[in-house]
């Protein structure tokens, strides 16, 4: 089986432009929610209390309500999680006596509403929450300086900086989507992002990497445009980018539709970062190296050069073992 | 028929990939059976609280208290050297950071003084009589430390005693301490075992002030304050109140053992010992307060507080309460495995019911074989023979995260296992690399031989550097996150590592060794998936 048998390169780059303004506009609106919509944290980084019930049948959350009204959870709110029968409740208050046990006292106040289980108490102080936003943070900012510093000394500093605004674009635009759609930022969604990173990156290295090859080996890659070759290698790794991004993007679809309540936030915010992980290597990844100047000619030049050092090199160290055998 | 097949066999050609592979495959079986059967013997991946059900705690050290009752346990020491050396010393106090006294006698100051040097990590200020003894910001330090050290030991020690299994107990950051208890089943049982870790179980004991002690229900902390005093809940009636020094004679550091034993209406004591330093303190002060009564506070509480009738040498007491055998059971665990230097304090709590796990894992092993069946099916469709070759190199990889991750005794968690179903993405993503560089080279017109070795430089740097910024990223999640991050950066990291090795060297070992076949048959479309004009 074939998709794609492309005789001629599709112009990509023709249709920057366009595609560029788009990604443009959703990133600015995504800044825009996360900075002025913000998120609805969850208990890791909010700190809180979470209580998770599991009732024989369907329940009425209304009359949950009414039941809790004159207890200490009368604020806690109440959400259902996953089926009908099953609901979690959430406080803002946390503990801090070990002692003291929450899941009796939500026993306590629910008594007589039927059935249930109490299947999971979450509690997270607010100290730890402040500190794991921090420590999440730091592993972004360590996450996108050590992949910078990687691509730069495999590449050079182009292709570095171009692959993370690629990076900073899909990561911008998935939390962005995860502040639109109330998607609760809790850790699992923290470590969709850290992916998110990955994956874009991983996407970007494999175009990045063919250009540079294109270089290399077309004879007179000079005569070429950087846009006609990054077309060209656009072209030649389209059936790849497509198979993958397909592939992953099945695997995730599984997660999310099969995979439990507790991974929903993740396999979300993944979906989304999967699509444009792979679209921002190609029209924003690429692009930024035409517009950072980087010249064919030049970089055909400077492998030549090193070609040309390294044969010599060759040549000198067969002339020395000659000379000592 | 035998023979022909073992000539066909023979066909195969070993090669020192093909052999690696080989040899990983033995292994990732022999070290991933234990965590697939989940047998007992040999090492096996043990699964998160997420997925087994279960509690998990963060508890934090009030490290301040412990210097107060450093400060506390000082003062005792003065005030029993006073007595024991007719040195009289009085409004001898201890206060949060501080204990104060003066000399009533100016010849006993050398006396004093030679006492006062042996007390390590003190400051002494001393004028006209007047003393104040502090702490030095080393002592201090090094006692916040301690009381840390201390917490974990002692907290190890009572859950070892409890019976549940597989604890752990461990130092996270520098004041923080990670309790996670698999075992747990019931609200009950996490109730029994959260009040035995927090039980501060500092036992002391008390002279009861009998000169003040008949106002006690008029008084308030501040006038008990002036007699040096403080007042006391009884622990089994709360109204009532006890009027005791408020500097112990002897405190529970001094305690060798204690055990549950019945008094003669058959309920539940504990008995305890003390070592010699304890009883000689004890026996000294009982010999000189006969008639007095003696407080036995537990945790702040009295628990009893018997009219002391003779001197008692053999340093030995017992305290009754109301317990059920049970409470008293723990309450002997907790004195015996010695009282915490500072209490301790909810930070995180997560606790997993059995069944909620039981349900996330049919919920990822569902999702997981989905997505699995579906690449499975896409990549055979797509690449023919080089799909299978693709799949089983999956399944190795599969086989070979569970054996590392259980040589390595890691958790597998939910996060964890979202992990590994990326990783098979990531390692499909590797053969569909090498697929495609192969059929280009195919298209070019090249031979087999050649487009596939082709294929697999090719696509080298690519792979290389694809993966390794992807581990950038794990490490970094690695180094700074905690619990569920931790985990899910566990798989990824350790599913990159193993999936360039069956991938790359895996799928191109498993080549090489079908390289005549292939040849010989020469069906691209058959192995690759690919048709190639004018031929076939």
């Amino acid at each position: 089986m074939e998709f794609f048998r492309a005789k001629k390169a599709f112009n990509l780059m023709g249709l920057v432009k366009p595609i560029f303004t788009f990604s443009l506009i959703v990133t600015l609106i995504s800044f825009y929610l996360i900075f002025h919509k913000g998120f609805v944290y969850g208990i890791d980084f909010a700190g809180g209390t979470v209580v998770q019930v599991k009732y024989d049948k369907p329940v009425q959350i209304d009359a949950l309500r009414e039941k809790l009204k004159n207890t200490p959870f009368a604020s806690a709110g109440i959400q259902e999680f996953g089926s009908s029968s099953e609901i979690i409740l959430r406080l803002q208050n946390t503990t801090a006596d070990v002692t003291k046990d929450t899941a009796q006292q939500v026993s306590t106040a629910l008594k007589g509403t039927g059935n249930f289980e109490i299947r999971r108490v979450d509690m997270v102080g607010p100290k730890v929450g402040k500190e794991l936003q921090t420590q999440g943070i730091i592993a972004l900012l360590v996450s996108v300086i050590g992949i910078l510093i990687y691509v730069a000394f495999r590449f050079e500093w182009r292709y570095g900086v171009a692959a993370i605004i690629a990076l900073v674009h899909d990561v911008v635009i998935t939390a962005g989507m995860v502040s639109l759609f109330n998607v609760e930022f809790d850790l699992t969604v923290l470590a969709a992002l850290l992916t998110i990173l990955g994956f874009s990156i991983n996407d970007t290295i494999v175009i990045f990497d063919r250009i540079r090859e294109t270089i290399r080996d077309t004879k007179d890659a000079s005569r070429y445009s950087l846009a006609d070759i990054i077309n060209e290698s656009v072209t030649n790794t389209l059936s790849r980018t497509i198979l993958t991004v397909a592939t992953v993007f099945f695997v995730i679809l599984t997660l999310f539709l099969f995979g439990g309540e507790i991974i929903h936030g993740f396999s979300f915010a993944m979906l989304i970062g999967v699509i444009f992980g792979a679209y921002s290597s190609i029209f924003v990844a690429s692009p930024f190296l035409i517009w950072f100047g980087y010249d064919v000619a030049k970089a055909k030049a400077a492998h030549a050069d090193k070609a040309r050092r390294h044969a010599e090199k060759e040549k000198m160290r067969a002339q020395f073992e000659q000379g000592i055998v | 028929m035998l023979k022909t097949q073992w000539r066909e066999s023979t066909r195969m050609k070993l090669n020192y990939r093909l052999v690696l592979l080989i040899i990983a495959t033995v292994f990732g079986l022999v070290f991933s059976i234990p965590s697939f059967t989940q047998s007992s013997a040999g090492k096996k991946v043990t699964l998160g609280l997420d997925l087994q059900g279960g509690l998990h705690m963060l508890l934090g050290v009030k490290t301040d208290e412990a210097v107060t009752s450093q400060i506390k346990s000082i003062a005792s020491a003065l005030k029993h050297f006073g007595e024991r050396n007719d040195v009289l010393l009085d409004a001898i106090s201890a206060q949060e950071d501080r204990v104060t006294f003066e000399l009533i006698d100016a010849d006993d100051a050398k006396t004093m003084d030679t006492y006062l040097k042996t007390l390590e990590g003190t400051i002494v200020h001393a004028s006209e009589g007047k003393y104040t003894i502090t702490m030095t910001p080393a002592a201090i330090e090094k006692l916040k430390v301690r009381a840390v050290d201390q917490a974990i030991e002692t907290i190890r020690n009572r859950l070892d005693q409890f019976g549940l299994a597989e604890p752990t107990v461990a130092r996270q950051g520098v004041d923080k301490i990670l309790v996670e208890l698999p075992g747990i089943k019931t609200p009950q049982e996490e109730q029994r075992a959260r009040e035995l870790i927090s039980r501060a179980a500092k036992l002391e004991l008390m002279a009861v002030d009998e000169d003040h002690a008949m106002r006690v229900n008029e008084m308030n902390e501040g006038e008990a304050a002036t007699y040096g005093d403080k007042i006391l809940e009884d622990a089994l009636q709360p109204q009532l109140k006890h009027l005791v020094n408020e500097i112990p004679i002897l405190d529970g550091t001094m305690l060798t053992d204690a055990h549950v034993g019945y008094d003669q209406n058959n309920r539940p004591v504990i008995n305890f010992s003390l070592n010699s330093a304890g009883a000689q303190i004890f026996g000294d002060f009982t010999g000189k307060s006969v008639g007095k009564r003696l407080a036995i506070v537990l945790d702040g509480k009295v628990y009893s507080a018997p009219v002391i009738n003779e001197r008692i040498g053999g340093g030995s007491g017992q305290i009754s309460g109301n317990y059920t055998v049970a409470e008293a059971n723990d309450l002997a665990i907790a004195l015996r495995s010695g009282a915490l230097l500072a209490p301790i304090y909810m930070m995180e709590k997560r606790s997993v019911g059995p069944s909620l796990g039981a349900d996330s894992i049919k919920a990822s092993l569902f999702a997981f074989a989905t997505g699995a069946a579906l690449v499975v099916l896409f990549m055979v469709a797509y690449y023919g023979y080089a799909g299978i070759i693709a799949t089983t190199a999956m399944v190795i990889n599969i086989i070979l995260i569970i054996a590392v991750m259980a040589m390595f005794g890691a958790t597998l968690t939910l996060p964890g296992m979202a992990g590994i179903v990326l990783t098979v993405g990531m390692a499909v993503d590797g053969n569909v690399i090498i697929n495609e560089r192969i059929r280009e080279l195919l298209r070019e017109g090249a031979k087999v031989r050649k487009a596939i070795e082709g294929g697999y430089d090719n696509a080298f740097s690519t792979l290389v550097d694809a993966n390794l910024t992807t581990l950038i990223a794990a490490v970094a999640l690695y180094m700074y996150g905690t619990g569920p991050i931790k985990g899910f950066a566990v798989t990824l990291a350790v599913g990159i590592l193993v999936s360039m090795f069956t991938a790359i060297l895996g799928t191109h070992g498993i080549f090489s060794a079908l390289m005549e076949q292939i040849e010989k048959s020469g069906k691209m479309n058959r192995w690759f998936g690919i048709r190639l004009e004018g031929k076939e």
